[in-house]
């Protein structure tokens, strides 16, 4: 079986970079990632940019709406991923525009951050 | 000196940031650079008075001041990027360059649909228009923070999320030269609806609405839309000093004294919208222009051609299938061929029920009523419409034709 983990933050307590407990954060990371990697098992993670620089798109009577924010519905759920490479945000909003269920629900776009 | 400078900021600025932007990749850095030439050019000036090609002089003044930033640039990202930008910014050559499309790069990034709908405005107006912060915020009567907030927030995310610079692909051009369209329309629109109001300072935004409306004409001079949407601001401005009396309460497009309008605009709106038609691609904002061009060419409301604007609405029902479109042609109708073809429109179930909360089509229906002779049904409208709406100067008007309609209902009777 393969498991995707979701995270979840809290902007309010979460550390960032500068604050006291940021290192601590990032070599639980660096812990966690040889722990995955020590079993010898294939797995892939980033780190996201933060929701302010989300887009989400949607595609209704085939037209494509594209709107600022990471809003879903409050009935949609996360139901699948994809992490392609671009060369701007245009071709990852096109690239949504073709997700099959863009036609039904939304799909988020959200920048890997870059560490 | 001061003045020569403040014109050559509110004219040149926005080719010269949208030059920098191309250059540099970093809309930050091109603004606190532009601005570091701009200060520059205020001693440099003052000795050797304004040069030539002050364009050209404020372009090569902020690649260098923008090279001095990141090389002073104190955190490692910035200084990690500076080398190749150090590269970007010598190989570039010097002198302006194509500045046309830079601004037009520039445009389409700033009205990019992943930013919201009020970044895009202050992004536009601030980067490709004359005015300052405080005065854009001060235009759309925000705070100076605020607006400073959204503009920080969407230049963040235009870097974040990789917003491109540059003309969109051909297969996604029109729907997004449409987004620009009606950013710059929205602008232009802030200020012509509040001009009746005493903030005379959105004056500004009309003049920002056809100055960059003229812009799209000349990044684009082979898009017939761009030429729709400049006739259509010029023929709307030519009505400002009609649009209000002396004490600012607004008078209807029928009640204006047509002197008033501007000839001198009426008549470039004109060529411009049949520079649009040569090009033989209709779209809704050359329909629109058309529709107010007709109003133009009646120098009596009464010699106005409904036929022909009913027809037009004919055609903008094809763009735009909106209920508000739908009660302008119904207004048409009734002046084309009598109000009670109007109402029947009006009274379309389908109608009525989208328009129920807006204040106008009440009023639209009182009118018709009362011009079709059923001043007890008008008088509800009225009180219907007055009901819905908060704004003074509408509860003045209406209230003017309820008692105008008590007077005549009065002269009636009394007569009967």
């Amino acid at each position: 079986m393969r498991y995707m983990l979701i995270i979840h933050n809290d902007p309010e307590l979460h550390p960032v970079p500068g604050d006291p407990g940021w290192d601590e954060l990032m070599a639980g990371y660096a812990a966690f990632s040889e722990e995955l990697a020590s079993h010898g098992r294939p797995f892939t993670g980033d780190p996201l940019n933060d929701p302010s620089t989300a887009t989400t798109v949607r595609v209704r009577n085939g037209e494509t709406l594209t709107v600022d924010g990471p809003f879903a519905e409050t009935k949609e759920w996360m139901s699948g991923y994809y992490i392609i490479e671009c060369d701007d945000l245009d071709q990852a909003l096109a690239a949504a525009a073709m997700v099959p269920s863009a036609k039904f629900g939304s799909v988020e776009v959200r920048p890997v951050a870059e560490m | 000196m001061d003045d020569a400078l403040d014109v050559v900021y509110r004219t040149e600025r926005g080719r010269v940031l949208a030059r920098l932007i191309a250059v540099v990749k970093d809309f930050d850095l091109a603004e606190d650079a532009v601005q570091d030439a701009f200060v520059a050019a205020t001693t440099a000036w003052a000795a050797t008075g304004v040069p030539s090609n002050p364009a050209g002089w404020l372009v090569t003044t902020a690649r260098r001041k923008a090279v001095d930033r990141l090389r002073r640039a104190a955190s490692a990202e910035r200084r990690h990027r500076a080398w190749g930008e150090l590269a970007i910014a010598w190989d570039a050559g010097e002198g302006p360059g194509p500045i046309a499309d830079d601004r037009l790069r520039l445009i389409f990034t700033c009205c990019h649909p992943a930013l919201s709908l009020d970044a895009q405005v202050a992004l536009t107006l601030r980067s490709l228009g004359g005015l300052t912060t405080d005065e854009v915020a001060r235009a759309f009567l925000v705070p100076g923070a605020t607006l400073a907030q959204r503009i920080v927030r969407a230049k963040r995310k235009i870097r974040h999320a990789a917003i491109p610079y540059k003309v969109p692909s051909p297969d996604e051009f029109h729907e997004r030269l449409g987004a620009v369209l009606a950013v710059v329309y929205l602008i232009f629109n802030a200020g012509y609806l509040a001009s009746s109001g005493p903030e005379l300072v959105r004056v500004d935004l009309c003049d920002e609405g056809v100055r960059l409306a003229g812009l799209l004409v000349d990044l684009l001079p082979e898009e017939p839309e761009p030429l729709g949407l400049a006739a259509l601001v010029l023929f709307q401005d030519s009505r400002r000093t009609a649009r209000s009396d002396t004490w600012g309460r607004p008078v209807t497009l029928e009640e204006q004294d047509r002197g008033l309008w501007d000839a001198g605009q009426v008549a470039r709106g004109r060529e411009l919208l049949a520079r649009a038609q040569r090009l033989g691609r209709p779209g809704p904002y050359q329909v629109k222009a058309a529709i107010t061009a007709v109003h133009a060419a009646a120098d009596r409301a009464e010699r106005t051609d409904w036929a022909t604007i009913v027809q037009l609405y004919d055609r903008l029902l094809e763009w735009e299938p909106t209920p508000i479109v739908r009660l302008n042609r119904a207004v048409a109708v009734a002046m084309a061929e009598g109000p009670d073809r109007g109402l029947a429109l009006l009274d379309e179930p389908a109608l009525a029920a989208a328009l129920v909360d807006y204040h106008l089509f009440h009023s639209t229906r009182a009118d018709l009523l009362r011009r079709s002779g059923r001043p007890d049904e008008a008088a509800v409208a009225y009180r219907d419409a007055r009901r819905r709406t908060d704004n003074a100067a509408e509860h003045s008007f209406l209230d003017r034709r309820l008692r105008e309609l008590r007077d005549t209902t009065e002269i009636g009777a009394s007569g009967g």
